[in-house]
């Protein structure tokens, strides 16, 4: 017997290292990781063996998921469990997609867990586990838990253990077990049958944005925004509006989703799935029309969703809701050069190297605008732009994203009486007026169309009286109608006789029209 | 009918003061009363003396040594046309003035030089910074007066100037004279603009194709302008505005002068204001010109629209008032916001407003039937 012979003989006698059966112990846990708003599968794979004590993660971690090696080791001190003394691999499959955020660090743990023989999880149905760890072994929230959820119960899961915080958002994904998990200690208890936790009640899902506080009575006087906002909402165009600063733009665009139709549920979740990924969801209630307002300094991605890996941008956060551009001609031509493509397909493809991602953005794009930089407009005699600064200004007024607008409404600033006068009409009649409208829309369309989405083809299906024709004929032919603006022009005649519960478009109807286009530089 | 025509010498002449541009920019601006069409009373060498006495030998016998053909080619380029003092079709209002232009360098259709006659033509200028009541009336002004048989002579810059070409342009040929090479958009902007003039009527400018337009130039091309009409009408301009120095011009040689009163509080009026006040011809409408022009009701202008319901009629009395959105109609006169945008939609078809980018209503000149 050689030396070396002699002294591993010893060792094992001694109960350092164990015999070769059993030197190296792999364990499996399922998780998921979010990709934009989505989530895709994860299996943690840990290896124990002996060798030199170590920690390693493999499977393209991010800094975050490399980082939960310390976090799973001090949670799992913390709880009373033994964190083992020997060399590690926790291996993150598929090896080729990238991983993020703290979302795994559960996973991780309970795989070393079961690896170290510590947990015995086969007794418990097939089970997916999400959730960031604390140094103390308490569960932390992580965003997309609803996406997770989805995703796991699509996966066949049975069961799917998330952070307490995170139990209502991830029963709104139904017919899959949630069990909540205040801490890692829990997970034996749990592996044992002796804890079960009550399943959470599912997160009420709002549909419709009309309960809360912002109501367009609050808007006096301005019948023709008001007027305007009610065309745009029925038609699902879009609208700019135009006024000096403090007439009440914002306030207008704040409440335009309390007077959108009330959401289908599928939409509502589509809603809810893209705030719980950006970890907007929390407050107790989900869905509603959102209502986004960036910046005017927002950069593209900041706008349209970018970065690497490729994250969601406000034109999806304001999905089957209300994007708000305050002060347009403000906005970096670049920023709103990006949102041309997603405003007209109602999705935003991104491409980096190495991934590329489809995110919805099916949003109103409401803007607004100062008519000159100093906002007091050009006939105000107090006025003091130079003229090349206004045509400059104005000129941002028909860039390629302002081409896509259909309404136009000249706000000015209301009067005395106005302002101290009653209160306008409540959102909820017209929201009432809106949903009529869109139901006409939809029977002629087909569900979940708007009139802004027509076609070329079915923009000249809409059936027009001999008057209204001629004043359109007119209008074109007098070139104050561009080729586009007059399909523009019908797209929004169509909806004010929608409004109106007329079949076809009669002149006054038209004539509306007419006045809501926006207008182009000559 | 004969091609205009052009003598080298003259276009020599047109040569020379694109090569003294920059001489004369330093020497003609910046100092009060150095007005350059005073310096180009000139004859050649003393031009070029008085404006570049160092390089003045150098420049003119490079002028001298320009050939013919490459005076032509240079033209043909361009596709433009010139025609000489020495023409016979050379605009008639050119030639009594001392400082007129040697010859015309034109982009467009040339038939057009026949009908430049004091007689039928008017000058319409005004303040590049206008306003919407400016822009309207200046466009308004400018279709009547095309429609009624006239020739509307402006100079293609921004604001007034470009409302009075658009409006000319509906209704018939419009004439531009530039300060730069006439085959030069100036601005840039109004690219489109100088192509139309280029298409359906004509372009003019003494300076040889290609030449950028300096600060001298304006006051340059105002002259002509003012030499070549009948008639200058201001429509609005603010107390130092350029269009003045076309007024005085216009005053200078004899010609009549009009101006479009404005509000007295609105500083973008106090120079039509002063100019009324000075005793200058009160132009409201395409009628006060061609009555200044042919004799009182020589020639009638077609301005009547059609009879207009109760309802159009109290929207359009608001309008008047100087209510200018539709929201501001709507609570005026208590109605609904759907009624107003109808009622002013009508209004804008059948001619009686116009609305700007930004959603701003205004009054043309059109009046309705009683």
């Amino acid at each position: 017997m050689t030396e070396a012979a002699r002294f591993r003989q010893t060792v094992r006698a001694i109960g350092l290292i164990r015999p070769p059966s059993v030197v190296s112990v792999l364990a499996t846990a399922q998780t998921f990781t979010l990709d934009g708003i989505s989530a895709r599968p994860v299996r943690v794979e840990v290896d124990v063996h002996r060798g030199l004590p170590a920690f390693s993660v493999v499977g393209l971690p991010d800094a975050a998921v490399r980082e939960a090696r310390e976090r799973v080791r001090a949670a799992m001190v913390n709880c009373g469990f033994d964190f083992p003394l020997r060399r590690i691999v926790a291996n993150l499959a598929p090896a080729s997609l990238r991983k993020a955020g703290p979302g795994l660090d559960l996973a991780i743990a309970a795989a070393l867990l079961t690896a170290s023989e510590q947990l015995e999880l086969s007794r418990l149905p097939k089970l997916a586990m999400v959730g960031e760890l604390a140094l103390d072994g308490a569960v932390r929230p992580v965003p997309g838990v609803l996406a997770i959820a989805e995703a796991a119960r699509e996966r066949g899961v049975e069961a799917i253990v998330v952070p307490a915080e995170n139990g209502p958002e991830a029963a709104l994904a139904g017919e899959i077990d949630v069990i909540c998990l205040e801490s890692l200690g829990q997970l034996s208890a749990l592996a044992a049958g002796e804890w079960m936790p009550e399943r959470p009640q599912p997160m009420p899902l709002a549909l419709s944005s009309g309960d809360g506080a912002l109501d367009l009575a609050d808007l006096r006087g301005q019948r023709h925004l008001r007027y305007a906002l009610e065309v745009t909402a029925a038609g699902g165009h879009s609208l700019l509006m135009v006024g000096p600063p403090g007439a009440g733009k914002s306030l207008a665009a704040s409440r335009l989703p309390s007077i959108l139709p009330s959401l289908a549920a599928g939409e509502g979740l589509e809603v809810a799935r893209i705030a719980s990924a950006c970890g907007r969801l929390g407050e107790g209630r989900a869905g509603g029309r959102p209502f986004r307002s960036p910046h005017h300094t927002v950069s593209p991605a900041g706008l349209v969703g970018g970065g690497n890996p490729p994250g969601p941008g406000e034109a999806t956060l304001a999905h089957r809701g209300v994007l708000f551009l305050d002060e347009l001609c403000e906005f970096r031509r670049d920023t709103l050069e990006a949102l041309r493509a997603p405003l007209e397909t109602g999705w935003v493809s991104i491409a980096r190297a190495g991934s590329w991602r489809y995110l919805p953005c099916r949003f109103m794009l409401v803007a607004a605008a100062n008519p000159c930089p100093c906002g007091r407009g050009e006939a105000d005699p107090e006025c003091s732009c130079a003229p090349l600064a206004v045509r400059r200004y104005q000129a941002r007024l028909s860039g390629a994203l302002a081409d896509r607008i259909d309404v136009l409404a000249a706000i000015r600033q209301p009067s005395a009486e106005e302002i101290g006068g009653p209160a306008g009409e409540s959102s909820t009649a017209v929201r009432q007026r809106v949903s009529t409208a869109r139901e006409r829309q939809e029977s002629r369309l087909g569900p979940g169309r708007c009139n802004a989405e027509m076609t070329p083809s079915e923009v000249r299906e809409c059936a027009l009286d001999e008057a209204a024709a001629s004043l359109l004929a007119d209008a074109y032919s007098r070139r104050r109608l561009s080729g586009r603006a007059h399909d523009r022009v019908l797209r929004l005649a169509q909806t004010v006789a929608d409004l109106a519960g007329s079949a076809t478009i009669g002149r006054e109807q038209m004539a509306q029209a007419l006045q809501l286009r926006r207008r182009e530089q000559e | 009918m004969s091609e205009p025509r052009a003598c080298p010498d003259c276009l020599r002449r047109s040569r020379l003061l694109a090569h003294l541009a920059p001489y004369i920019e330093k020497i003609a601006t910046g100092r009060p009363g150095a007005r350059s069409p005073e310096l180009l009373r000139l004859s050649n060498e003393d031009l070029a003396v008085a404006a570049a006495p160092n390089a003045a030998t150098q420049i003119l016998a490079r002028v001298a040594t320009t050939s013919e053909r490459h005076l032509a080619a240079d033209l043909l380029a361009a596709q433009c046309w010139a025609c000489c003092r020495h023409d016979p079709r050379f605009p008639a209002g050119l030639r009594d003035a001392a400082d007129a232009p040697w010859a015309l360098i034109g982009r467009g259709d040339p038939t057009l030089l026949d009908r430049l006659e004091p007689e039928g033509t008017v000058t319409v200028v005004g303040s590049r910074r206008a306003s919407t009541y400016g822009r309207e009336v200046a466009r308004e002004l400018a279709r009547e007066l095309t429609a009624a048989g006239l020739l509307v002579i402006s100079g293609l810059a921004f604001g007034i100037d470009a409302c009075a070409h658009r409006g000319a342009l509906d209704a018939g040929p419009t004439v531009a004279v530039l300060g730069c090479g006439a085959d030069v958009a100036y601005p840039a902007s109004h690219r489109s603009l100088w192509r139309r003039v280029c298409e359906q009527g004509l372009v003019l400018s003494e300076l040889p194709p290609g030449t950028g337009a300096w600060r001298w130039t304006f006051p340059a091309r105002n002259r002509i302008m003012a030499a070549l009409a009948g008639m200058t009408v201001v429509v609005e301009a603010a107390q130092r505005s350029g269009s003045l120095i076309t007024a005085d011009l216009a005053a200078d040689l004899g010609r009549d002068l009009g101006a479009v009163p404005g509000a007295v509080n609105s500083r973008y009026s106090a120079g039509t204001n002063d100019l009324l006040a000075g005793g200058a011809c009160l132009v409201r409408d395409a009628q006060d010109v061609l009555d200044a022009m042919l004799g009182p009701g020589v020639r009638k202008a077609e301005r009547v629209g059609p009879g207009l319901e109760p309802r159009l009629q109290s929207v359009l009395t608001e309008i008047e008032r100087g209510e200018e959105t539709c929201d501001a109609i709507a609570s005026r006169l208590d109605i609904s916001g759907g009624e107003a945008a109808a009622a002013l939609a009508t209004l804008e078809a059948l001619g009686y407003v116009t609305c700007s980018l930004v959603g701003v209503y205004s009054r043309t000149l059109l009046q309705p039937q009683r």
